[in-house]
């Protein structure tokens, strides 16, 4: 009972916050420069959560989460440029078959572990990327463009919708087997939980929402090109989840909003920002293995007087 | 005659994915680590041999040995500041600290030179030699001398002195080997050096071969280098030779039937068909995973 009202709240702030910032962007008071800041930003919390269930929550290290979010990307501009599908249903299939793409990857990966399947996942998203690369249809190595049509409602309810069903994911009884399979994998099979059924399910989610991140950036940069799904995307995906702690989606979360404000003033400075990148990168992971919070939600951090008792 | 053409030039292709996944493999095999930053070690040997060569004018060889020296004081350098620390962390964050290290290398040198390609001089004239009616370069039987006495020396290097004993024993336990009175550190800081030292000279010979060098030019065949190491059994040296030289026979084949633009893609079917038949590798032994 508690736990729902606490969940209310939340929901209930989120949407204050985007009713604020909708009457703010319609009276002029938000910039274009801002607005695409604010897309921008929903969209890596997106991808950040996105990947946080695969990495954080099931522990199966993918970093190839650019090739889901190029999936995304190009199946729904085919959607609206060439099919003209109205851009929800875009979103929805591209979507779709992103999540088609990741059952793809995940059933005949998942035999392998750690640092063989972060191999094999890059290699997928290589294999996309080639793909699209030398299709014609969508333009080859000059890419496809696309109509400007994310705005900030797309962009939040898709955020919104991604961090609702992630957060409900984690806390219901799958969400807990994929931790149990995370913490050791063996034992959570001896424990009788289905570990391939559960990896799959967390790679299908994950490369679910990393699709209709990827519609949304699709329709908000006017033209998308395979060179912007390397490897480099892939990490900055990584970094995130990473930085914001292995296992806590208010860090990703975080993490991503900072990144992104950082990485958009940096812009005129690329070298600068992929060295403070990598620096900040390697000295979290000396000194702070776990992240910037760990395992924690940040939530955790502000219940005074609460210590003890039985902590998730 | 074609055939063997394509032939000759995949294996000299090959022999450098080879000396590259050499270094990889022997990294993962005694630290369990990817070290990502391998490929960018590469580059920066190329740029060394780049600068000998072109700027200070040195001897190709003269060159070549000193992009190996100072590639294994950078490969040693990374492993005493970023790897060492990491020894007992988990795997996630061995990686991540890989990958950050391979960033930063590249920015730094994009920082202080731009991101323009090089252009490598001219170091051997387009002589050929005509063998059963096979034309084979001077450069490709330099790239295949070179590699066949580097990975002679490995092997020497490995199986007769007393620092290969010392990374054989703690490449198959590590504690054990502490035990018997190894010293783990300076031996870990050794099969750096060695398969850095692999990778400076594969950078130059990647130069002179393909004769254009740029700052991110380290990432595929990086990548590609240990695609290879995981093809031929990763740890196992041999393996990583063979793997190496299918590898690029198998992409050269590839480019020869017209699907050029696939070569890429190739190589990462390869591994993931690979490591869904038989993970282990070519000449790797399937071992059951201890419980």
């Amino acid at each position: 009972m508690k736990k729902s009202k606490i969940f209310w709240g939340y929901a209930v702030l989120a949407l204050v916050i985007y009713v604020v910032v909708q009457l703010l962007i319609n009276n002029g008071f938000v910039a274009f420069y801002y607005q695409n800041m604010l897309i921008a930003m929903c969209i890596n919390i997106m991808l950040a959560v996105s990947l946080h269930v695969i990495i954080g929550i099931t522990g199966q290290f993918s970093i190839g989460h650019a090739g889901f979010l190029a999936v995304g990307a190009y199946i729904s501009a085919i959607c609206t440029m060439k099919l003209g599908l109205p851009f929800v249903t875009a979103i929805l299939i591209g979507a779709v078959v992103a999540a088609l793409a990741g059952l793809l990857v995940g059933i005949p990966t998942l035999r392998l572990k750690g640092d063989y399947l972060a191999i094999a996942t890059l290699g997928f998203a290589e294999i996309i990327r080639i793909v699209f690369l030398n299709v014609d249809y969508v333009g080859g190595a000059a890419g496809i463009s696309v109509t400007h049509q994310s705005t900030w409602t797309y962009a939040f309810f898709g955020t919104f919708i991604t961090i609702l069903v992630i957060a409900n994911f984690t806390n219901s009884r799958h969400g807990r087997a994929c931790i149990s399979i995370r913490e050791d994998e063996i034992a959570a099979d001896a424990m009788g939980i289905n570990t391939t059924y559960y990896k799959v399910v967390a790679f299908a989610i994950g490369s679910f929402f990393a699709g209709v991140a990827g519609a949304i950036y699709a329709h908000n940069y006017y033209l998308i090109q395979p060179t912007a799904f390397g490897f480099l995307k892939s990490f900055d995906i990584l970094i995130f989840v990473v930085l914001g702690g292995l296992g806590s989606l208010s860090g990703s979360v975080i993490a991503a909003i900072l990144l992104t404000i950082v990485s958009t003033y940096l812009q005129g400075f690329p070298e600068t920002r992929m060295i403070i990148y990598s620096l900040v990168l390697i000295l979290v992971m000396l000194y702070r293995p776990t992240g910037l919070l760990g395992t924690k939600e940040i939530t955790e951090f502000f219940k005074f007087g609460k210590k003890g008792g039985t902590r998730v | 005659m074609e055939w063997i053409q394509q032939l000759v030039n995949g294996i000299s292709i090959g022999s450098i994915y080879a000396l590259i996944a050499l270094g990889y493999t022997m990294v993962y095999g005694i630290i369990k680590l990817i070290n990502f930053a391998h490929g960018d070690v590469f580059m920066l040997g190329a740029f060394i041999g780049f600068y000998a060569i072109a700027r200070w004018e040195m001897n190709v060889f003269l060159a070549l040995v000193l992009a190996m020296i100072l590639c294994a004081v950078i490969g040693v350098i990374i492993e005493r500041i970023a790897y060492k620390r990491l020894r007992n962390a988990t795997r996630i964050a061995a990686l991540i600290t890989a990958i950050g290290v391979s960033l930063l290398i590249e920015y730094t040198v994009i920082f202080f030179r731009g991101a323009s390609p090089e252009a490598y001089p001219n170091v051997f004239s387009k002589t050929n030699f005509e063998i059963f009616g096979v034309q084979i370069s001077t450069l490709s039987i330099f790239i295949l001398s070179i590699s066949i006495f580097l990975m002679i020396l490995l092997q020497f290097i490995v199986h007769k002195t007393k620092i290969g004993k010392a990374m054989r024993a703690v490449s198959h336990d590590a504690d054990a080997a502490k035990l018997m009175g190894i010293n783990v550190d300076n031996t870990i800081s050794a099969t750096f050096a060695i398969g850095s030292a692999l990778a400076g000279a594969a950078g130059v010979i990647f130069g002179i071969y393909y004769t254009r060098i740029d700052p991110l030019m380290g990432m595929l065949p990086g990548i590609k280098a240990f695609i290879a190491a995981v093809l031929g059994g990763i740890g196992i040296i041999p393996g990583a030779m063979v793997g190496g030289l299918l590898l690029g026979v198998v992409e050269t084949i590839v480019s020869a039937l017209g699907y050029s633009l696939w070569r890429d893609a190739a190589a990462f079917v390869i591994l993931i068909l690979i490591l869904i038949i038989r993970p282990a590798g070519i000449f790797g032994k399937n071992t059951r995973e201890k419980v």
